[in-house]
């Protein structure tokens, strides 16, 4: 009879401190500070997330705007079995979410009951933690905006 | 910039988008601005040793050092990977080790790790040659001031306490010098050499 097999963990981690210049530490100040932020292009249009430079041009770009703070759902994928960290340690939805006012979509989660609640085109709403640092994750997720559930 | 300023300095200048002032919206105004971002890279694994380890790994709970040797060239290589580097072949033989040898180098580490803080700095990491071994294995040089450490010297395993052994290689502390004579290196080009073979 073969010995028992041996197993271990084995945890790589890199505890990486980035500095983030001007305008992506503006986009951070704002979530610390329970705003969103975008970036405007010479042509008028928004970019959020915010980039340094004009991703057609690359003309560097400086003028931050607020943005809304629900939008509408692009694209999604529904993630059935979360890992450990995770946005969310129940099952939950990723999606692109392009919020008003701004032009392109920005990466994130959206808290629905099943995937049967998703919908592209469906409206989404920012739900903050109450403890913010100026991270990604201080927008904890996005939740469905029911129908007339705005103002 | 005053005149006084050498011109070269203005070839260090910050691309246009990390230097140019951003115009921020109302809501920001006066903000203590982000400047740093903590953004962690994680990876948990569950490892799995394989044979050639997995028997190394079980003689270290009963505190023997087990290398494996190439049957193409001699040479006795640990920690074993049941392969031999230099020839690609199976490995043809195990072999206990003693659990002494001497430091081929060393390096003193003066600054922290976060997360392990039993690595006291100033501590001396070394690559150790043990007794019977072809080439040297990573470990800690302990109860010896890390100035004081050099190459050659001779060292030996100090091991956990027998109650707290376990199939880990954890369970070397680290090697303390056994005060014997240093070794006299003559076979630099012989230790861990590996030869590429001709295309």
């Amino acid at each position: 009879m073969s010995p028992e097999v041996l197993q271990a963990p084995l945890v790589l981690e890199y505890p990486f401190t980035r500095s983030t210049g001007p305008v992506i530490g503006a986009f951070l100040t704002g979530l610390r500070d329970g705003v969103i932020c975008g970036i405007r292009r010479a042509d008028g249009t928004v970019l959020c997330p915010p980039q340094e430079y004009d991703p057609l041009t690359a003309e560097p770009l400086t003028e931050l705007v607020e943005v809304g703070q629900a939008g509408e759902v692009l694209t999604w994928a529904w993630n059935g079995d979360p890992r450990p960290m995770q946005p969310f340690d129940r099952p939950f939805a990723w999606a692109l979410i392009r919020l008003d006012g701004a032009d392109t979509s920005m990466l994130h989660a959206v808290f629905a009951p099943s995937a049967a609640e998703m919908a592209t085109g469906m409206r989404v709403r920012a739900v903050w933690r109450t403890e913010r640092e100026g991270h990604i994750a201080d927008i904890a997720g996005f939740e469905p905006v029911p129908p007339g559930g705005e103002e | 910039m005053s005149a006084d300023q050498p011109a070269a300095r203005d070839s260090l200048a910050l691309p246009a988008a990390l230097s140019a002032p951003v115009t921020l919206p109302e809501a920001l105004a006066g903000a203590e601005p982000v400047e740093s971002v903590c953004t962690p890279i994680r990876m948990a694994y569950t490892y799995t040793p394989g044979r050639a380890l997995s028997r190394y790994l079980r003689a270290m709970a009963d505190k023997r050092i087990l290398g494996e040797r190439c049957g193409a060239t001699g040479q006795v290589f640990v920690p074993p990977r049941g392969v031999s580097p230099l020839a690609g072949a199976a490995t043809s033989e195990v072999v206990e080790l003693a659990d002494t040898g001497y430091v081929e180098s060393f390096n003193i580490t003066r600054v922290p790790i976060e997360r392990r803080p039993d690595l006291k700095p100033p501590y001396c990491s070394a690559w150790i040659v043990l007794d019977g071994a072809s080439v040297g294995f990573l470990g800690l040089v302990i109860n010896i001031a890390p100035e004081e450490v050099r190459i050659g010297m001779r060292v030996r395993a100090v091991w956990k306490p027998d109650e707290e052994l376990e199939t880990s290689a954890a369970n070397i502390l680290g090697w303390e010098p056994t005060g014997e004579l240093d070794e006299v290196i003559t076979d630099y080009e012989r230790i861990g050499r590996v030869e590429a073979s001709d295309p």
